[in-house]
């Protein structure tokens, strides 16, 4: 069963076509990765499936239902989105934004049931901010206002997740963080995850399914293992690389051709052998 | 400790989480605005003490002092904490979708809108003779529909595919320079006599309210408030942006427009009857928001209290500190606030 | 349609110039008292001491070199504020530049009866300055910085502030109300050339400053990190042409008060004509902007005839449409 799939998509800004009649399904239960070069769009593929983008024409299907014609606390209660940076209100704790979450379940005389408490609970536990609730969102780093802004999105306690580029202005250890945190959702809760990843060999180590925009239309998609290889990278990224397991992980993992140093005693570029 | 107290009641049916800081915060300027309240009907030419107030509220005086105290002081305190209260709520609501703290219904055009509509009232319905020849009650209905025009405007032309704040913002601007224009304009034209009557509307007095301008007011303004505290977390939710906010289920679009309309309602009504006191809802909010914090449940009931405590502090001071000489409220809520204001600024620099 | 070629420029620089010439002309000749021209001429080669010219040369000639002026000043100061704060609408009375100085003036006839030109003028200078302070104090706070948005909101909070005092002022003091309400709107009429000349050096200066820094200015707008990696000493442009901005906007308010839109109106007009070069921009704001308050003072004087409208009510009005409409293509630059 597919939570999402897109029936002939066409996703446009002003004249401009973004994605132009796409077929795609998201697997249930899976980590899926969405890579491309800058501007591809694969954010607005993310954010169409998220209906904060109309499609220009074609559907996309949640559960095998048209989402434009869902209530959208509906669609609330059964796929949460965090997009790209977002800003917290100054002022605001942990607490306070985590609860946000509760919104698609609350009226406004019921804004704080038992129910709503265990499951803010729970967000906050799963993702180690448990201890820092009280704590104001702006006083936090960079790695646990994202992992508060994910318990936000865990309250809505909806079974597949969304997250537009998590890691953007992460150090690296806060990107191991975060990625740590959503692949322990998918692992333990069962949680369908979609999210856009710059970072390749990121996106083939957590990844179970990998979908390559490229030309307004998916080049390839699959595991990682099967699909990521030099020619994928030429075509999607324009790049040429080497694709070589990973020495711990034995994920497929990108080395890219092009000047630098070279230890190995080679000079000048490095171009492949077998051009 | 818990910061935080949950009440559920009726099965759960209704639940609320309270924190309990902000609680106190609240519980804390009520009685400050009980004690200014107390006080406020003490003073003026003739000076009663709060305790006397309080006997005299509850009928044992003689009817010269219960006069005074129900028939002049009462409305106008009432008045001014309805105004203080709609304004304060205005100017967080505004805040929270223009997702801008420094929104305020001054710079919005909304206030401007209503002072313009006067300005043009007292100019056509006046004889030559500077005599209203209609009756000055109609007044509060030309300022309503002034500042609902120009909040029509706001919405129309910020209009583009949406609402984005940034574009209410600017426009905002726009509008509130155009109706500072016209007002010149009107005042100039007319005789010096409107200009000066204009001019003390234009910033803002309870001056001469009664018990019917309450009777009106008070529901209208009570409605509205009940409105915008169901609205609550809806206004949380707008704050945290457009992308989460849909994505989290809510109708943005719809949901600014109502909150842009309940704010000019609550303004409106407030100018009618006020004129233009500003700054009270830049600042009420302002100084909510540093105590309690940017969750509207705990923002929304603390600005409408200072609301209540700055525009009754402005208009006590103001008719009893130069007695015989009246200032208008909004001299005094614009000379409180501005330095106040400064010094958050200058707090904030060096935080 | 922009001027590319250096010679063209040049050209639209003199056929502006000739133009400003013409209106000043027609600001002479044109007014309630229709007079021809060569009461014109009479009025500065033979000198009767008739109405005519004594309107001409005591009314209107003050008037329209006012008017030149005043209107060049504003537009140069709203071309430096744009580059300063990066942000389109920036003009000195968006950021509060005005309100600012028109309420110190407003103190000082009122509380400290100061009427004498050049306390009035440093008073506008001092008020301008503080004005100026405080938007730019209150627009940097916050996470993001100086956003356009936040500095366009700071310095309208601000101009709220300083009107509601001002406002205030004048609601204990029926009998100033009177005085100063015109000049509030800001208005070029019945001024005398003393006060023009009194202020003329600081505006002068003010002027000097801005096309001497062009070049800098060119730099800076592409950003403060940019402009410091080439080597620019940022703080010292920025006070520099800070110092322009106050010159010229409180200068032009201790002569005429408070007239707005044309720091936003004229730098938007000059830039489509030619780019975005402040060694052009700067000039050709000078002399659109003085044709263009000339233009507003004479509509001023049709409008609602007999009576005159304060010019700076025809700038607001004029002025306002472009805002918005500025304002609804997302503030970009021109």
């Amino acid at each position: 069963m597919h939570v999402l799939e897109t029936k002939d998509l066409t996703l446009a800004y002003g004249d401009q076509i973004i994605i132009d009649h796409l077929n795609i399904t998201i697997p249930y239960g899976e980590i899926t990765v969405l890579i491309g070069s800058n501007g591809c769009g694969k954010s607005t593929l993310l954010r169409s499936m998220a209906r904060l983008l109309k499609p220009q024409s074609g559907a996309i299907l949640l559960d095998g239902e048209t989402m434009m014609k869902l209530p959208t606390k509906d669609i609330a209660k059964k796929l949460a989105i965090l997009p790209q940076g977002p800003v917290s209100p100054e002022g605001l704790t942990v607490l306070q934004l985590v609860k946000q979450g509760r919104y698609p379940y609350q009226k406004w005389y019921q804004q704080w049931s038992s129910k709503d408490e265990e499951i803010v609970q729970n967000a906050l536990q799963s993702t180690g901010m448990a201890e820092l609730s009280e704590r104001l969102v702006d006083s936090l780093s960079g790695g646990q206002r994202q992992r508060a802004w994910i318990a936000m999105t865990l309250a809505q306690d909806t079974n597949t997740i969304l997250l537009d580029e998590p890691t953007t202005y992460l150090d690296l250890t806060h990107q191991i963080e975060v990625l740590d945190l959503l692949f322990e959702l998918n692992e333990k809760e069962k949680r369908t995850i979609v999210m856009v990843l710059h970072d390749l060999n990121l996106a083939c180590r957590y990844a179970h399914h990998i979908i390559a925009v490229k030309d307004k239309t998916v080049f390839a998609h699959g595991k990682p293992e099967d699909i990521v290889n030099r020619k994928l990278v030429q075509n999607v990224f324009n790049l040429d690389c080497e694709v070589v397991a990973d020495p711990v992980f034995g994920t497929p993992m990108c080395v890219p051709y092009g000047k630098g140093r070279n230890l190995n005693g080679v000079k000048d570029n490095i171009v492949p052998v077998h051009a | 400790m818990r910061k935080y107290t949950s009440v559920r009641a009726f099965r759960e049916k209704f639940s609320f989480l309270v924190d309990r800081k902000a609680f106190k915060y609240n519980i804390y300027f009520l009685i400050f605005l009980g004690v200014i309240f107390l006080l406020s009907a003490g003073m003026g030419e003739q000076i009663f003490s709060p305790w006397k107030v309080i006997n005299i509220l509850f009928g044992n005086s003689s009817s010269f002092e219960s006069m005074i105290v129900q028939s002049f002081r009462m409305p106008r305190i009432i008045i001014s904490i309805l105004v203080g209260v709609s304004l304060a709520v205005a100017g967080a609501i505004l805040q929270s979708i223009l997702r801008n703290p420094l929104a305020s219904p001054d710079v919005t055009g909304i206030t401007g809108g209503a002072s313009v509509a006067v300005v043009l009232f007292l100019a056509l319905f006046s004889n030559e003779s500077n005599v209203l020849t209609v009756s000055i009650h109609w007044m509060p209905l030309a300022a309503f529909i002034g500042a609902t025009i120009i909040a029509f405007l706001l919405y129309i032309l910020a209009w583009k595919n949406g609402l984005s704040p940034f574009r209410l913002v600017l426009i905002g601007i726009g509008l509130w320079a155009l109706t500072k224009a016209l007002t010149n304009l009107f005042m100039i034209l007319g005789p010096i006599v409107q200009a000066s009557q204009a001019n003390v509307w234009i910033t803002g007095s309870v001056y001469g309210v009664n018990w019917s301008n309450v009777q009106i007011l008070a529901p209208i303004t009570i409605i509205l408030l009940i409105i915008a505290f169901i609205m609550t977390r809806h206004l949380n939710i707008q704050e945290l942006g457009e992308d989460i906010a849909l994505g989290i289920g809510s109708k943005v679009e719809r949901q600014r427009l109502g909150m842009l309309l309940l704010s000019t309602a609550l303004i409106g009504s407030a100018v009618a009857f006020a004129g233009g006191i500003g700054f009270v809802g830049l600042m009420a909010p302002h100084i909510a928001r540093k105590l309690v914090g940017s969750s509207f449940g705990n923002l929304l009931p603390l600005s409408a209290i200072i609301g209540a405590v700055l525009v009754l502090l402005a208009d006590t001071i103001g008719r009893t500190l130069f007695l015989p000489v009246e200032v208008p409220a909004g001299v005094f809520t614009a000379t409180i606030g501005a330095p106040y204001f400064i010094y958050l600024l200058y707090r904030q620099r060096n935080a | 349609m922009q001027l590319h070629n250096r010679n063209r420029k040049i050209a639209g620089l003199v056929l502006g110039f000739v133009l400003l010439l013409i209106v000043n002309f027609l600001s002479l000749v044109l007014g309630y008292t229709d007079l021809t021209i060569n009461t014109v001429i009479d009025a500065f080669n033979h000198f009767d001491g008739s109405n005519e010219h004594i309107i001409i040369q005591d009314v209107r000639l003050p008037r329209a070199l006012i008017g030149t002026v005043v209107g060049a000043s504003l537009a140069i100061a709203g071309a430096l504020l744009q580059a300063l704060t990066r942000n389109p609408l920036a003009s000195p009375d968006i950021l509060g530049f005005n309100a600012g100085a028109s309420f110190f003036i407003v103190i000082a006839l009122m509380l400290f009866s100061i009427t004498s030109l050049q306390a009035t003028t440093w008073i506008a200078f001092l008020g301008a300055t503080i004005a100026g302070l405080l938007v730019y104090f209150l627009g940097s706070i916050g996470r993001d910085g100086m956003t356009p948005i936040k500095m366009t909101l700071s310095g309208a909070a601000i101009a709220a502030l300083f009107g509601s005092l001002t406002q205030g002022l004048l609601v204990m003091d029926e009998s100033a109300l009177d005085q100063v309400l015109f000049w509030m709107s800001g208005s070029v009429q019945g001024r005398k050339l003393e006060i023009l000349l009194s202020v003329l050096p600081y505006i002068v200066i003010g002027i000097i400053i801005a096309l001497a820094m062009a070049n800098k200015i060119n730099i800076l707008t592409m950003g403060d990190d940019v402009a410091k990696g080439l080597g620019q000493r940022t703080g010292f442009v920025k006070l520099t042409a800070g110092i322009a901005v106050i010159l010229l906007a409180g200068g032009s308010v201790a002569i005429a008060g408070p007239i707005g839109f044309i720091g936003i109106v004229v730098p938007h007009v000059v830039r489509t004509f030619i780019g975005n070069d402040y060694r052009w921009i700067i000039p050709y704001c000078g002399i659109l902007g003085g044709i263009f308050l000339v233009i507003a003072d004479i509509g001023a004087r049709y409008v609602l005839m007999p009576e005159e409208v304060p010019v700076g009510i025809m700038t607001a009005l004029v002025g306002i449409p472009f805002f918005i409409y500025i304002a609804r293509k997302g503030g970009k630059l021109a």
